[in-house]
């Protein structure tokens, strides 16, 4: 008895409540349920008329197109944001001015706005309607723009906490000893925030890829030219062609899961970083 | 570093000149249109009987939605930070999902799982339970949506606080429970509140996932998203202004809170 109790005691304190088996294995089951299954569906589904059928709905030219496009578009919108989301996390640190709280809360609008609405929104501006006489609705320029919208936090959210924790010293050791601030940027700064960049980037791209809401209003969803993966598998469960929908998102999925494991990949070279 | 003012102003000016394109003149333009007719049309716009059950079905979602995202949010962040289990990289690497998947995806998946031709359809049909083009079909897509920000948010806070303290508590006798309600749950509470804001941002203005799965049935399984969309293609732009209006003000409060519960997390 004298053995037994202090053992149990120490392992409900170190497991807290519920115990971490229990919390572990309510968490699997609830995230079997909700995520898993389904997107078991959608694989077995796409595979429903063999592999054969698979591909041909992967590779029929629309599909490719849509997909194409979807990489095409998703890859500038990531790279856009990566440089101007290091400017405005830059920005966000080292720059001191009025307003500079409010204009760091509303960096996080694209993720509180729902996604139709900031379609509707840059329509109103960019569209053919606009005040300013701007019109890119119905054109590829549109998604662009859409994605852009929707992508902006990612890169500066990412940023900012390295930007924060960044030693000063090494910046006025290059600045005493001569460097230009362009040189300091790329030779001192840059290599820090780097992983930090990328997986925001990543993150953006990931987002991008997938994102349809504010994509689906403003750029007319015309085939071969602006329509996007996400509408293209829309389009395909409109059209009750439940296999052809399932195999583009499998393809989607794929890609996901891709992404995923690089940004966790930079995540680990991120923190070697710090060290 | 001592980047010359010039720099400075010019890099300032840039950024937020890029905000502004971007982001606040396209949404000042959409509170511009929606007012330009005076109140009283905002105010007729989202008080049709369409509007108001979207408003209600939506207020509903959120509400069944965030509590079991909570619920399951802190759940999976003790599992992720306190538990010693096989398995746990799995689970965190599971969790990241919804955020890297295309809300129609899962529309489909859903619809492949619950609709007719679905795994579950025959069997739900035989029973007469229907999940797709109703409300568990959109509960559904929205847990799946907002499922990783609770766990997201807590999980950190959580590693920070440490074990120390529920040690401390079992060791003067508390139970489990005890322990979790007296000491766990107060030292995450701002990080749980930030991840139960976003979540229910999220529950709000989903729409993808939504848009395959609710049917889209005036009056019954149409969201204020959906509301917006269908405004839109009927030509009734104002309406559809004024529908992306409320859910813009409901972002607006999400970044208040934002930053209030943010800046107290970062305090405690």
């Amino acid at each position: 008895m004298s053995v037994a109790l202090p053992a149990k005691g120490q392992r409900s304190a170190r497991a807290g409540l519920p115990s971490g088996g229990l919390a572990m294995g309510l968490s699997m089951l609830w995230i079997s349920i909700i995520v898993l299954l389904p997107l078991a569906a959608v694989v077995a589904r796409s595979l429903d008329g063999g592999i054969g059928d698979f591909w041909d709905a992967v590779t029929s030219r629309q599909a490719i197109s849509a997909l194409r496009f979807t990489l095409f578009v998703s890859l500038g919108a990531a790279a856009i944001n990566a440089v101007f989301g290091t400017l405005m996390a830059w920005v966000l640190v080292r720059d001191q001015f009025r307003g500079k709280a409010i204009v760091n809360a509303v960096i996080d609008l694209p993720f509180a706005l729902p996604t139709i609405v900031a379609g509707l929104t840059l329509l109103a501006l960019y569209g053919p309607n606009s005040p300013i006489g701007v019109n890119v609705a119905l054109t590829k320029a549109s998604v662009l723009l859409a994605l852009l919208f929707v992508t902006l936090p990612f890169v500066i959210r990412s940023v900012q906490p390295v930007l924060l924790e960044l030693d000063h010293e090494m910046e006025e050791a290059a600045a005493s000893l001569g460097a230009r601030p362009g040189v300091i940027f790329l030779r001192v700064i840059l290599p820090s925030l780097l992983p930090a960049i990328l997986s925001g980037a990543a993150l953006a791209f990931a987002r991008a890829v997938g994102e349809f809401g504010s994509v689906v209003l403003i750029s007319g969803n015309v085939p071969f030219d602006t329509q996007v993966s996400s509408v293209f598998v829309y389009k395909q469960i409109e059209s009750d062609n439940p296999i052809g929908a399932a195999a583009v998102s499998v393809v989607l999925l794929v890609l996901s899961l891709l992404v995923l494991m690089a940004i966790r990949g930079l995540g680990a070279w991120g923190s070697r970083h710090e060290r | 570093m001592n980047v010359d003012r010039r720099w400075r102003i010019s890099l300032r000016v840039v950024a937020l000149g890029y905000l502004a394109v971007l982001l606040l003149v396209p949404v000042a333009l959409v509170f511009y249109r929606t007012f330009e007719k005076g109140i009283g049309a905002f105010f007729e716009s989202i008080t049709t009987p369409a509007a108001i059950s979207a408003l209600f079905l939506t207020l509903e979602v959120a509400l069944i939605t965030v509590p079991l995202n909570a619920v399951f949010g802190v759940l999976a962040a003790m599992a992720l930070v306190r538990g010693k289990f096989p398995g746990k990289r799995l689970l965190d690497a599971l969790i990241d999902l919804p955020f890297a998947i295309s809300p129609v995806v899962i529309g489909l998946s859903l619809l492949l799982l619950y609709g007719r031709t679905g795994w579950f359809g025959p069997w739900l049909t035989e029973h007469g339970i229907q999940i797709i083009f109703s409300l568990p079909g959109i509960v559904l897509a929205t847990i799946f949506v907002s499922m990783p920000f609770v766990v997201r948010e807590v999980a950190p806070v959580l590693k920070e606080v440490g074990d120390e303290q529920e040690q401390a508590a079992a060791t003067l006798g508390a139970s489990n429970w005890q322990s979790f309600w007296r000491v766990t749950l107060p030292s995450i509470r701002w990080g749980l509140a930030y991840g139960v804001v976003l979540s229910t941002a999220r529950a709000i203005g989903e729409f993808g996932a939504v848009s395959v799965v609710s049917g889209k049935i005036a009056g019954e399984t149409e969201t204020l998203t959906l509301l917006v969309e269908k405004r839109f293609q009927n030509f009734d732009l104002a309406g559809a202004y004024a529908a992306s209006a409320l859910l813009a003000v409901i972002a607006l409060a999400t970044l208040v809170f934002m930053s209030v519960f943010g800046s107290r997390r970062a305090e405690s």
